[in-house]
């Protein structure tokens, strides 16, 4: 047995990282944990709960229906917003002043603020003043404030507007970290554009499109302001997402212990989407995956290296 | 198999303002292994890449068997090329790897899987043909990028551009016997980029050496050696480079402030030049030679490098480890005949005869 005693002092030295993430994520969190079990009357007057509150959260059908809308919602831009960044990022020019000019340009949405965005589509899509609005109108009806389609088209077209130049930028400059070897040698096997693309771009845009897919699910599954502003969640509950239903219930109807636990499992939702997501994208990535290819590999180099200490 | 002919070739990127590469001629033999050897920026990857067709010329014609092919896309050239580190597609498996370019040239599947089958033995990849390329050793990946070349029944050539630069040190001997063992297999003609003059000298037939765009002496690894024909030949073969020492010609009598030197092989020459002799040609002698002082020494173990000087010029003198050399000695130094040059404008005019003093040590 080693008696020598060992010195642990060290970990005082993480001390101070213990304090601040104490400070930002784990008491907030314990909080609204705690509030998620009571029901807070006054200060003074409260009843434990248990696990009530989600119970009545998994059950409640507006936020299921929430929910669902929020699914809707993020696999719609998603397939819309990661085709059309590779598009755009495609198109844009690679040197010299217009691929300043066009980085500039095309960043200009994200710099927008979040309600900024929600109360312009709102303006532009008033049937009556709005551009959006009455250029539709003039092909068919179109009533934002009346029509759930009407309501979530203009929604949909909102995040794509203002979220599709994060995923060109990503993909830009995927694009430039792809050596010129690489599309010399392509043109060189007779490739064509398609085959580049698909055989060269793709594959070397992976982790890109990766992060791209996982920010936007992040970003689109907790969107609040922007539909807020521009629908209020309507016409009746067809553009009601999570977050907006959230509010209600904590602010409107103040309900504190079944907001907390909403937020809990809203929470949970969106990590775990986002872990499967990452764990599915980076499957043949992971030590597990690789191990049968790796033990071929390595036969084959003993291989190599009896046949090159054969022919010495 | 085919002959390439360059013509009065040149390239400049910015417009005619500087030219990557001088004008230039050039026939590749069938079969040949070339190197294009020099320092960064000289030209070399430019001179490559017009013969791939990655860039066009600013000027002359390359002709492939008679057939001009200056204006025609990389894809119709039957050219392959190799890069610096393994260009391969990710997501293939060695196999489709090597597939790809057949492929795209609809060839039929059956000779397709003849071909790839072919290659593959060739460049032992057997047992690695079903695995992804990322999965191997860089020096396999290397080998697979090549096979893509080589795969091409059609191809006339394949060109390297300092395709050892990634491979780890213990593997480049082995990739470089590889390449010559394939070379002597195909016959195909290759060409090969390099800085590494060791490269070049062990690799090729023929070394092109360049510099500044311009393509200096084309010859043996033995003719740049020792017949170099322009100062940057002997400036940059060998280690240390050789050395040079301005002089003043006078009817062929070769001096310098006051020392005589030896007589030019070309009795007709006069006026200021430069007098160049390799380290390895600088030898101790017991008489005769010129007297000189050893300022310092370098002891390599098999040879010593021993820095010399005399009237304030300083040289280097290759000596053998069992000869004795030490700071501050005066001894007598003579240049070998055959292998001092004299140098007007860079470029090599005549040998010089420095007496028959060859009474060694």
């Amino acid at each position: 047995m080693n008696l020598k005693k060992k010195n642990n002092r060290a970990w005082f030295l993480v001390l101070p990282v213990v304090v601040v993430v104490a400070f930002t994520a784990i008491i907030p969190l314990m909080t609204v944990a705690n509030y998620s079990v009571q029901d807070i009357f006054s200060p003074t007057n409260r009843l434990y709960m248990g696990l009530d509150f989600f119970r009545q959260i998994a059950t409640d059908p507006a936020i299921i229906a929430a929910f669902q809308r929020n699914l809707v919602f993020s696999t719609q831009i998603l397939a819309i917003e990661i085709p059309l960044g590779i598009i755009i990022a495609k198109l844009m020019p690679r040197h010299g002043w217009k691929a300043a000019a066009a980085l500039v340009i095309v960043a200009i949405p994200l710099i927008i603020p979040w309600n900024v965005v929600g109360t312009t589509w709102r303006v532009l899509a008033r049937p009556d003043v709005g551009l959006l609005g009455v250029a539709i109108n003039q092909f068919r009806e179109f009533d934002i404030g009346n029509t759930p389609a009407d309501a979530w088209f203009t929604m949909v077209l909102m995040d794509v507007w203002h979220w599709t130049p994060l995923v060109a930028l990503l993909v830009y400059a995927g694009l430039r970290a792809i050596p010129d070897a690489y599309y010399q040698a392509a043109s060189i096997d007779g490739a064509s554009a398609m085959s580049v693309f698909r055989f060269v771009e793709l594959p070397k845009l992976r982790r890109v499109l990766m992060i791209a897919l996982l920010l936007r699910f992040m970003d689109s599954f907790m969107i609040y302001a922007e539909p807020y502003i521009l629908t209020g969640g309507g016409p009746g509950t067809s553009t009601e997402v999570m977050s907006i239903l959230l509010v209600v219930i904590a602010v409107i109807q103040f309900d504190l212990g079944k907001a907390a636990a909403f937020s809990l499992i809203y929470f949970l939702v969106i990590q775990i989407f986002s872990f499967i997501f990452f764990t599915v994208l980076t499957l043949d990535e992971r030590p597990g995956a690789t191990k049968k290819r790796n033990r071929t590999a390595e036969s084959a180099r003993d291989d190599v290296a009896r046949a090159i200490g054969g022919s010495r | 198999m085919a002959t390439i002919r360059l013509e009065n070739v040149a390239h400049s990127y910015d417009g005619g303002e500087t030219y990557a590469l001088k004008e230039f001629s050039m026939t590749w033999e069938d079969g040949k292994a070339y190197a294009l050897l020099g320092p960064s920026g000289c030209g070399k990857t430019t001179l490559l890449n017009l013969m791939s067709g990655i860039v066009t010329p600013s000027q002359g014609r390359i002709y492939l068997d008679d057939v001009d092919i200056t204006d025609k896309p990389t894809e119709q050239r039957n050219i392959a090329q190799v890069f610096q580190f393994p260009v391969l597609y990710d997501t293939m498996t060695v196999r489709r790897n090597l597939e790809f370019p057949l492929k795209n040239r609809k060839v039929p599947p059956e000779r397709i899987e003849e071909r790839v089958n072919y290659i593959a033995e060739l460049l032992g990849l057997e047992d690695q043909l079903d695995v992804r390329p990322a999965k191997l050793r860089s020096d396999l990946q290397q080998i697979v990028s090549l096979g893509r070349g080589l795969v091409r029944e059609d191809v006339a050539a394949i060109l390297f551009d300092e395709p050892l630069t990634v491979i780890d040190q213990n593997f480049k001997w082995t990739l470089r016997t590889r390449l010559k063992r394939l070379h002597l297999a195909t016959g195909v003609t290759l060409v090969y980029v390099t800085h590494d003059q060791t490269e070049a000298l062990t690799f090729a037939d023929d070394v092109l050496l360049m510099n500044d765009g311009e393509v200096v002496q084309v010859g043996s690894a033995e003719d740049l050696f020792l017949k170099p024909s322009h100062e940057f030949s002997g400036y940059f073969i060998g280690s240390p480079g050789m050395n040079f020492l301005d002089v003043t010609v006078d009817a062929g009598v070769v001096s310098s402030d006051g020392q005589h030197l030896g007589l030019a092989t070309d009795a007709s020459l006069s006026g200021a030049m430069r007098l160049g002799v390799r380290p390895e040609f600088v030898e101790p002698v017991t008489r005769g030679g010129v007297d000189m002082t050893v300022t310092k020494v370098e002891n390599h173990g098999s040879f010593q490098i021993a820095q010399v000087s005399f009237g304030g010029h300083s040289l280097m003198a290759k000596v053998d480890s069992d000869i004795f050399v030490e700071v501050g000695q005066k001894r007598p130094f003579h240049f070998d005949s055959e292998r001092t040059f004299l140098f007007q404008n860079k470029k090599a005019v005549s040998t010089v005869d420095t007496g028959s003093t060859k009474e060694s040590r």
